[in-house]
């Protein structure tokens, strides 16, 4: 199946600073993919940081980053298709 | 999906904001759930993307929760008293025109305590950028009504719902003779950045409104929910309308909210009138200004 599968050029990744994050969710709700969810974990201010779903799913566009008030995630490229240009 | 098909990027890159923040000052001190924080995140990225000489780039930012920006950026940035941001920006344009001159403040202190400042500067066309954060409400003092506060909206001076009619902010700076006018709200993060850099190579005085949730005060007392929920709220009642006649993109509790690039005309800056016409008064007497 792997012909009629649509494949994403681009696969993405986020890093996430858990300690600075205040839970306030912007990031899981605006994700467009919806690549994110609050963590069951607490960090040390008793806050939930986000965390990514599945690898699959982030394409890299960095609205998370660009969301985040508290400058604690943001998303890249991690890798793209062969042959594919940089988006 | 098969691996072998990507070429995988090995090396995590750091996040392109913090060079333009003072990261030794994290974590910053607004409430979870604030909107000035994704301004600023706007304001970083904006500043990454455009080409300007950040040795040229002064923030002045006034008192209050926005107020505290100044502090935050790893720019040339001022702190000054309440309400006259755009005095000492002013002062500082005029005795060094190269600068790049934003002022980044709150609704309450460019508005309220600074509204003298504001009109003026917009009629003398100022060769600045005005950042305004509108929350609706005084945030750091403890919530008390704002000339930004929509009518029946509750503040904590206000216990049973403002009564007084808010200023219409783009419809204030247009026709006071700003040059560039535009009002997003913290959702809308790409649109800021392309604003800032847009209103940042403006010349003259441009004004960028941005609407920001204060889930501590305005929306606990209004019971709007949280932060996360006005940013929602931004996000299905608003509606973009760029060239709209900024007198009817007023707002009202919990209304519609009219967004996007209202004014962008060209008009002659202070420094600039000021040269022209003593040139054309005084002739070859006048030295023109150049700083």
């Amino acid at each position: 199946m792997a012909e009629t599968t649509k494949q994403k050029k681009v696969k993405g990744a986020v890093v996430i600073t858990a300690e600075r994050c205040k839970g306030c969710g912007f990031c899981v709700e605006f994700c467009p993919p919806d690549a994110l969810k609050l963590s069951e974990q607490y960090n040390k201010k008793g806050y939930h940081p986000p965390i990514l779903i599945s690898e699959e799913l982030c394409n890299g566009c960095n609205i998370c980053g660009l969301m985040c008030p508290d400058f604690a995630i943001y998303g890249f490229i991690s890798a793209q298709k062969k042959g594919a240009k940089a988006a | 999906m098969p691996e072998e098909l990507y070429e995988i990027e090995t090396d995590v890159p750091s996040n392109t904001v913090e060079e333009f923040l003072r990261m030794d000052r994290m974590p910053h001190i607004w409430c979870p759930g604030c909107g000035i924080g994704t301004t600023v995140n706007c304001f970083a990225h904006a500043l990454e993307t455009s080409d300007l000489n950040l040795e040229k780039v002064a923030v002045v930012s006034g008192i209050g929760c926005t107020g505290r920006v100044a502090g935050y950026v790893n720019l040339d940035s001022f702190h000054t008293t309440h309400g006259r941001a755009i005095p000492f920006a002013t002062g500082l344009k005029l005795a060094n025109p190269e600068l790049k001159v934003v002022v980044y403040s709150g609704d309450g202190d460019l508005t309220a305590i600074g509204g003298n400042h504001f009109i003026h500067a917009c009629r003398r066309n100022l060769d600045m950028t005005v950042i305004l954060i509108n929350n609706f409400i005084y945030g750091m003092t403890g919530g008390q009504v704002a000339p930004t506060t929509p009518m029946t909206a509750t503040a904590s001076t206000t216990p049973y719902g403002n009564f007084e009619q808010p200023f219409n902010l783009p419809y204030l700076a247009e026709s006071c003779g700003a040059v560039y006018v535009a009002r997003w709200t913290a959702f809308h993060v790409r649109h800021i950045s392309k604003a800032i850099k847009e209103a940042m190579a403006k010349k003259g005085f441009s004004f960028i409104e941005i609407l920001a949730p204060c889930p501590t005060l305005y929306s606990r007392r209004n019971k709007l929910g949280d932060g996360l929920d006005q940013m929602v709220y931004y996000q299905e009642n608003s509606e973009i309308k760029h060239g709209a006649d900024t007198k009817t993109v007023g707002i009202d509790f919990q209304s519609k909210i009219i967004v996007g690039k209202f004014v962008d005309v060209e008009r002659p800056t202070y420094l600039d009138a000021m040269n022209d016409y003593y040139q054309k008064r005084l002739g070859d007497k006048y030295i023109p200004y150049k700083g």
